[in-house]
């Protein structure tokens, strides 16, 4: 039999979102449980990072189950997970959706060599004790995060060779102008630039191709002067972020433009089921943390409590919009791809073979792009950048992450009804 | 789209009607095809690539036994991506019962001039280590093979050069053509309506039931499993009547994945997994093979056969109008059968005779009729 | 202070802080690649998250563990495609 837990809230993730939806739905309600995939909470923010909000959920009446990996809806108040291989099965009233978001890796020459990694993925992976002192960085991509992981690498002894912004200058001074709409940012924003001080600072500026034989060696940067190159280590890349809304989909609830559509109580399309955060819009750690309040209130019946943070929210979309605007994606990035370079790197398909498929779908049938282990997490978003695919729900199907056998076995012991 | 000309009009791109146009197509005839979705992506997507002999009834045998051969023809020419494999099918007997029936299986074919091999306790533990111990014997029947259907689909209709429409619906048929949903049509000597469960909408007194299956795929595990396995229950599962069954089905990929089906059930039209369904069918996969226990899986899906009354498909014309032909109703079998089926297709259309008897396959069998 | 963990990586003896990944103990023992593509080509931890697969590795028997979601245990056992 599996494991069993039974509660009335059910969060799934346990990054700010899920942290604050916990914290507001266990002040009123002693049945909260929170499951996520991490080893500890925190999601990617706050990974291995010890935090005022992670101490507030272990001290909240919420039961938290980290290494548990969410598998599938399925239906009736069920739900399957996975922990260290063996099913657990959640049975819960009300389900809020915190999965948060993921980088958007775009494909070019040499991005597949050992040593070119996400931009919030490197600092991920030393945060979880990758070495980086001494080591040549190049950060690439786009948005604030870049910076963010600059600066939280350089404190860690790593040296910044370049960090190359996609956006225009136009938009970068646009952005900082728009910064008094969070003040907490500006503050923030200055101690970056200070722990930047002599770093090469680029704007129009992306990666052409990543040198190496076995891993990465220098970065070929295009700017505005043209193309330059840079020796380096480690090349950090991240073009913005995707919502991760698959589970929001597997469950049916409806997307708009590739979001999970919620009301002002962070309800989706579907009784029961809330969503917040980055899935219901990228908007960064205080927008996350504002939606997971109301929906933790929301779930827990406090509905005064929730329209006291509408105001934050509201404040908190218009700043999402200026992200947004600022940080668009260029135009020359859908082209970064030659014929050759993989852009399927489970199943190493080149773009000549996706390009032959006008959908995706039709590309993974007959191309395998997105066959393999990470269900098209990687390539799908990219390409449909490049491609102008659109089919975000459809790519939903479970499990929602690789899983046991033996799990799904267990997924339901009762006999079905048949003749 | 305005109106447009070819011999023949082949509805539907599965592997059945990509066969049809094939054939049709080496025949010397014009071929136009429409596909309102993806080539091989309907019931074909959802098969298991299997290309198996079944022995009876005696019209599954011929067609089967058939179409094996024009598939083993063909392999030679099928490029890498179609995954071609001769793996052989390992029919695993339980018990005593099934021994039983695995030797009378294995005298049969011999009669026949098949191969195959009985394969007792030790053997079989030898030719599959991840079975469990403890199985009667199992029957390896070497000439059966493995395909990846969808590519093979794609394949199939481009090598027949075949003009196709994609994204075109076809909404009526008659005497002298083909109606689209665009108000477009094309004027053809003759129709071939290869479009599976979707034939019901065209003419819906077809005796055609969707059967929903499942099937589980798994990360790479190269030489986890070596043959197609199944049990020998599964072809009192295929032909039975029953609402809902299971039976252990498995295969090696080329890719080193192992694929897992299968299950039945009527009446579910919704392509949502049932998870009760999926975890009896996985669980009873897991009594054959233990070690099925700890792969990962990292995708599941479903699809529908369609599934005639009788179990045989309906292959000929549709009742009275000689120049509209049925290609569907394969059930489990569609793939096995595609190339059989396009010749008996073409057969009919070019009048020559066929090389196994029709009659069995004719859809005038269940007495249909065109609608007045 | 609490003591560092020892792991083999490819049969290489590491020692690593508590709280180290998996993934970063393949590099601290000397490996850029976790695992070869299926085209045979190196391939390390693209995302961080859990989400890319690249960081796959044979951890303590099981396959396609991935490396960056495991946290090192006393006497962990990781096999690259290297090995």
């Amino acid at each position: 039999m599996p494991r069993e837990e039974r509660c009335r809230i059910l969060i799934v993730g346990v990054g700010p979102a899920g942290i604050a939806a916990a914290c507001a739905a266990a002040e009123f309600d002693d049945s909260v449980a929170v499951l996520d995939d991490n080893p500890a909470p925190g999601g990617q923010i706050w990974r291995g990072e010890e935090n005022p909000r992670i101490a507030q959920l272990r001290d909240s009446r919420a039961r938290v189950f980290s290494g548990t990996r969410a598998i599938a809806p399925l239906g009736g108040g069920s739900f399957l997970a996975e922990k260290d291989g063996e099913p657990v099965l959640f049975h819960y009233e009300k389900l809020i959706l915190a999965t948060g978001a993921r980088e958007l890796f775009l494909p070019f020459p040499g991005w597949t060599l050992p040593g070119v990694t996400g931009a919030g993925g490197l600092q991920a992976m030393v945060q979880c004790g990758l070495p980086i002192a001494g080591k040549r960085v190049v950060v690439a991509g786009t948005g604030p995060l870049l910076v963010a992981v600059a600066t939280h690498l350089r404190e860690r002894g790593a040296m910044i060779e370049a960090i190359a912004e996609q956006a225009p200058r136009r938009c970068l001074l646009r952005f900082g102008a728009e910064l008094w709409r969070a003040p907490g940012k500006i503050v923030q924003a200055l101690g970056f630039e200070w722990t930047l001080r002599g770093v090469p600072r680029f704007t129009d500026a992306w990666p052409i191709a990543a040198h190496g034989e076995n891993c990465v060696k220098a970065v070929l940067l295009e700017t505005r002067r043209g193309a330059r190159l840079f020796p380096c280590d480690d090349l950090a890349c991240g073009f913005g972020l995707v919502p991760n809304v698959e589970l929001a989909a597997l469950a049916g609830c409806e997307l708009h433009g590739g979001f999970v559509a919620v009301d002002e109580w962070q309800q989706t399309s579907l009784d029961g089921v809330l969503c917040a955060g980055e899935p219901t819009g990228i908007g960064g750690v205080d927008r996350s943390i504002v939606e997971g309040r109301i929906a933790g209130y929301a779930a827990a019946g406090r509905r005064d409590r929730a329209r006291k943070l509408f105001a934050a929210r509201r404040r908190l979309h218009a700043f999402s919009a200026v992200l947004t605007r600022c940080f668009a994606l260029r135009d020359e990035l859908r082209h970064l791809a030659r014929a050759d370079t993989i852009v399927c790197r489970c199943e190493d398909v080149p773009l000549r073979n996706a390009t032959e498929h006008p959908t995706a779908r039709s590309a993974r049938l007959h191309a395998r792009c997105g066959m393999g282990a990470c269900q098209g997490r990687v390539c799908g978003p990219a390409l449909d950048f490049m491609l102008g695919w659109t089919e975000p729900a459809g790519r939903a199907r479970p499990p929602l992450y690789p899983v046991s056998m033996a799990t799904l076995a267990a997924a339901c012991e009762e006999e079905p009804t048949h003749v | 789209m305005s109106d447009v000309a070819a011999d023949v009009v082949v509805i539907g791109a599965g592997i059945v009607g990509a066969a049809c146009a094939w054939v049709l197509a080496r025949d010397g005839v014009s071929v136009h095809v429409l596909e309102s979705g993806v080539p091989g992506g309907g019931a074909t997507a959802a098969g298991m690539g299997h290309l198996v002999l079944i022995d009876q009834p005696e019209a599954e045998y011929a067609l089967t036994r058939y179409s094996r051969d024009l598939w083993l023809q063909l392999a030679p020419a099928i490029p890498p991506e179609g995954e071609f494999r001769r793996c052989g099918t390992i029919w695993l007997a339980a018990g005593e019962e099934e021994y039983e029936a695995a030797r009378s299986k294995h005298a049969w074919y011999g009669e026949h001039g098949l191969r195959s091999e009985l394969l007792d306790s030790a053997a079989l533990a030898a030719a599959e280590p991840n079975l469990r111990a403890g199985l009667a014997a199992g029957l390896l029947v070497p000439d059966d093979a493995v395909i990846y259907a969808p590519w093979v689909t794609r394949w199939l209709l481009q090598r027949s050069g075949a003009t196709v429409s994609f994204g075109a619906a076809a909404v009526a048929v008659d005497g002298s053509g083909v109606t689209l949903a665009d108000g477009g049509r094309i004027v053809c000597g003759a129709v071939v309506c290869a479009t599976g469960c979707g034939a019901t909408a065209m003419f819906p007194d077809l005796p055609l039931r969707p059967r929903k299956g499942h099937l589980a795929i798994t990360d790479r595990y190269p030489g986890f499993v070596r043959h197609q396995l199944a049990e020998l229950g599964y072809l009192k599962s295929a032909h039975g009547e029953s609402r809902e069954s299971v039976a252990f089905n498995v295969q090696p990929r080329a890719t080193g994945q192992v694929l897992l089906g299968s299950s039945r059930q009527f009446g579910d039209e919704s392509p949502d997994v049932r998870w009760p369904v999926l975890s009896r069918m996985i669980r009873h996969a897991t009594e054959f093979m233990p070690a099925l226990a700890g792969l990962q899986v990292t995708r599941v899906w479903t699809g529908f056969r369609a599934a005639s009354d009788d179990g045989l498909p309906l292959i000929g014309p549709y009742g009275d109008a000689e120049n509209v032909v049925l290609a569907t109703g394969h059930e489990g079998l569609g793939i096995t059968t595609a190339l059989a089926t396009g010749e008996l297709v073409a057969a009919h259309i070019l009048g020559r005779e066929p090389a196994i008897p029709a009659a069995p396959y004719l859809p005038s069998r269940f007495g249909v009729r065109v609608n007045a | 202070m609490p003591e560092n963990i020892a792991v083999k990586v490819n049969g290489v003896a590491v020692l690593v802080a508590p709280g180290t990944s998996a993934a970063a103990a393949v590099i601290l023992a000397g490996f850029a690649a976790c695992r070869a593509s299926v085209t045979g080509a190196p391939r390390a931890p693209l995302c961080g998250m859990g989400i890319c697969f690249e960081c796959r590795a044979l951890v303590n028997g099981v396959a396609h563990t991935r490396t960056c979601q495991v946290t090192c245990q006393p006497g962990m056992v990781i096999s690259t495609d290297a090995a």
